[in-house]
């Protein structure tokens, strides 16, 4: 059974990959996208790797989605330019060698889940049998992320921090436009339907953000997915109810203090170890017990990933979309 | 604190990244990432002494020991790397304030200042690290703030530039990314250390090649290795001249770095010279030594005439790992530290006449020798280091590279590396003589020396040239332990 579902689901994803190449139409290309990233969430699914099928639904098939959509909205033409034909053979056989060269590699490749690889023996097993011991997290995922390689998890919140300042220097900070009145904007559809029906979605989407950012230990989830399902409450509810109403609920000076706080949270729990006598990011020393202060470590740097990865998603967004109007 | 100096060295600047960002106008942020950096070339200062004193050390993040958590684990070579980024950090710093101010605008300041930050804490990250992935996550940072301090160059063709660099830049990470997946799928690890423990009962396999020539070839399109250096050239001609000195004297370095790290270190002996490896590196220094140099002489913008001089100054450094030998990876981190100095060098003088005249296309250089005699006189000195006049840094870099070669009995290399300096000669002179011997287009037009605070940071960096051309036990002494250090072995 678990073979068809992959055998279809893979299938599938050729089929997008092919659209995604043929089809002119940058707006289809855009869904195709979008349903590329849900067919990989289920492969991630069926490989049992909740926590990446959660990040790559909330992250690749919902914000760049709406991002690409926005920018698009910038476009005044949907349509790719037809490619000159005769010049892409270099290019071509760049790809091809690169695919030719990848398959060889995969020829000595250990089978999937097959037990006795090296991934499988050397350092997994570790992780399987003491995190529970060491460091008091249900969930493994989130105890290798966010302890036994926490400093790589720091990184990732930096890159993150990064991208939202290399947008904001890109496109933010030039419009300087009193934020005009939802209601008066006139790209914000005036549909009655979808201002009732995303009020009493909206909250619900922001209790389950919360949800995925404290039951992270337990289950799959965690700072990265829950900071980007509560930006997509307020994308929603600036996408419906106007740019400029979102932007008075969070104005973009508390984006930018948001932005830095979250990567602050997370490595100041990490100064505070020091200071405390341990090595930077060790969590055990932030409690009297080693499995109370990792719970602690846990709970605050994944509130700091959550802040961060919340406040930039909303900053690129705000930049992207807010440029329709200068 | 002391225990924590190499993990401070990498957060301190991690940390006031944020800061700076939320900081107020004014000078405020620049005076923060100054301070940053000031401190970082200390600490720097302070690991490297340590080293060379008392050996490597290791530091476990988060209190986890390897191969479970993330080490760092500096040695020699990557002491001296990271000695050398901290420190043309804080010399470009203090230059940063008024050419920034000159040519970024004044609201994007403070978010400048935490990219300049966030570049800075990504490159030392490469460098302290001993967890490949680890170093993967660092290089997201680095590329990242890059491409977008690339995009703040003032005029239009930045933007093509840093997206260039950008789609280039993330081939090579998504390259290195596969090529340490492949590897991690026969190994189980991602511990550096642990990695050269087990992969010589790996090395007959698909997978490991496959890997190895997919991190091989993801960092040779950072390190701007002919072919695969085209972003390179519009990345530093266009780049806001700060940002063109402090990436051109650290970027490509921690390039070479992770190259040398992965080639000598991580992958077991004699893998470069059993495999294709090598020669493919010798191949394309020569290449780019030969290339990168005819191209500087044509070039009518000064920028990209020495962005095309760093294609073939990385052209060299290759030439020197592709030997396998001591001497060869030894002349190799001693050129890479003498070609920090020299280009930032000239990148600063340059950028010291864009401060006062706007651009620097030859025709706006012509005479102006006699009006900015500090800055001609810079250029000169780091011009002639450049080439390899006997006296300066570069000297010693040809010279060691030349014994390398002559100890492979390879005539051909010895006869490019000299044709090469020839060549120099000429593009350096060409800049010369339109500073100098040129008459001004507009005699009338009166240009001021540059300000004190953009040539302070030149002239340290000039008389570092002068410097390491004389006292070379510390760039020698310290590039030949790194180069043992590496693991290379010994023939």
């Amino acid at each position: 059974m678990d073979l068809l579902i992959d055998i279809s689901l893979l299938t599938f994803l050729a089929v997008t990959a092919i659209g995604i190449i043929r089809i002119t139409n940058l707006f289809a290309v855009i869904m195709l996208f979008a349903i590329f990233s849900f067919l990989s969430a289920t492969l991630f699914m069926t490989m049992d790797a909740v926590d990446v099928a959660l990040t790559e639904a909330a992250v690749g098939a919902g914000i760049s989605t709406v991002l690409m959509l926005a920018t698009l909205a910038l476009n005044k033409d949907h349509n790719e330019k037809q490619p000159d034909k005769n010049r892409h053979w270099l290019p071509l056989a760049v790809v091809l060698t690169t695919g030719a060269v990848l398959v060889y590699g995969t020829l000595d490749l250990p089978d999937f889940g097959d037990p006795a690889s090296a991934p499988q023996t050397h350092v997994a097993p570790h992780y399987i049998e003491k995190a529970i011991e060491e460091t008091g997290v249900p969930n493994i995922v989130t105890a290798v992320l966010a302890s036994y390689r926490g400093f790589d998890t720091l990184g990732e919140v930096v890159v993150i921090f990064t991208a939202g300042i290399a947008v904001l220097l890109l496109l933010g900070g030039r419009r300087e436009d009193p934020l005009d009145d939802g209601a008066k904007d006139k790209r914000v559809p005036q549909n009655l339907v979808l201002r009732i029906v995303s009020k009493i979605v909206i909250p619900v989407i922001m209790l389950f953000a919360l949800y995925v950012q404290f039951h992270g230990d337990y289950g799959p989830g965690g700072g990265f997915q829950a900071g980007v399902i509560m930006s997509a409450a307020i994308i929603l509810y600036s996408l419906v109810f106007g740019l400029g109403a979102a932007e008075r609920i969070i104005p973009k000076s508390v984006l930018m203090f948001l932005t830095s706080l979250g990567v602050l949270i997370f490595a100041g729990v990490g100064i505070a170890s020091l200071f405390l006598g341990g090595n930077y990011l060790n969590y055990s020393v932030l409690a009297s017990s080693q499995v109370a202060g990792q719970h602690i470590g846990i709970l605050l740097v994944e509130l700091g990933v959550g802040i961060t990865v919340f406040a930039v998603m909303l900053t690129i967004f705000f930049a992207f979309a807010g440029r329709e109007r200068s | 604190m002391w225990d924590h100096l190499s993990l401070l060295l990498v957060v301190t600047p991690l940390i006031a990244a944020p800061l700076a960002a939320i900081l107020p106008f004014g000078r405020v942020p620049w005076a923060l990432a100054f301070l940053v950096a000031l401190a970082c070339a200390v600490m720097a200062g302070m690991q490297l002494w340590t080293i060379l004193t008392g050996g490597p050390i290791q530091y476990e993040l988060g209190g986890w020991a390897p191969p479970w958590g993330i080490v760092y684990r500096i040695d020699e070579v990557n002491a001296l790397v990271a000695m050398i980024v901290s420190g043309i950090a804080a010399v470009a710093l203090p230059y940063a304030l008024l050419s920034a101010e000159n040519e970024i605008e004044k609201h994007q300041i403070p978010l400048f200042y935490s990219a300049v930050l966030l570049c800075l804490a990504g490159l030392l990250g490469i460098t302290q690290t001993g967890d490949i992935f680890n170093l993967f996550v660092f290089l997201e940072i680095s590329s990242l703030s890059s491409y977008a301090l690339i995009s703040l160059g003032n005029r239009r063709q930045a933007l093509t530039a840093a997206y260039q660099y950008l789609i280039m830049g993330t081939l090579g990470a998504t390259f290195f990314l596969i090529g340490v997946g492949l590897i991690y799928s026969q190994t189980g690890t991602l511990n550096m250390a642990d990695l050269a423990a087990r992969l010589p009962e790996a090395t007959g396999l698909k997978t490991v090649h496959t890997g190895f020539a997919f991190i091989m070839i993801g960092f040779a399109l950072k390190l701007a290795l002919f072919p695969l250096h085209l972003w390179l050239p519009n990345a530093y001609t266009y780049a806001p001249s700060v940002v063109t000195v402090f990436l051109a004297a650290t970027a490509t370095k921690v390039a070479l770095y992770v190259i040398l790290r992965v080639l000598f270190t991580v992958f077991p002996d004699g893998f470069v010279t059993n495999t294709p490896a090598g020669d493919l590196f010798l191949m394309a220094g020569i290449l780019a030594v030969l290339s990168g140099s005819f191209r500087a002489i044509y070039q009518s913008n000064v920028k990209k005439l020495l962005a095309h001089s760093s294609v073939a100054q990385i052209g060299y450094m290759a030439i020197g790992l592709s030997f396998a030998s001591v001497a060869g990876v030894t002349a190799s981190i001693i050129h890479m530290f003498n070609h920090a100095l020299m280009k930032g060098a000239l990148f600063m003088a340059v950028g010291a006449i864009v401060y006062r005249v706007g651009a620097c296309r030859m025709e706006h250089l012509h005479g102006l020798g006699r009006q900015m005699p500090w800055t001609f006189g810079a250029i000169i000195v780091a011009g002639f280091s450049l080439i390899g006049v006997p006296g300066t840094a570069g000297f010693v870099s040809k010279w060691y590279l030349v014994l390398a070669a002559l100890e492979q009995q390879q005539w051909i290399v010895v006869a490019v590396i000299l044709f090469g300096s020839l060549l120099a000669v000429i593009y350096v002179g060409k800049i010369i003589e339109a500073l100098y011997f040129k008459q001004a287009t507009n005699p009338e037009l009166a240009v001021e020396e540059a300000p004190f605070l953009l040539l302070a940071p030149t002239w340290i960096l000039v008389f570092a040239n002068i410097y390491f051309g004389f006292d070379t036990d510390l760039t020698v002494g310290v590039a030949e332990r790194a180069a043992q250090a590496l693991g290379v072995a010994a023939k």
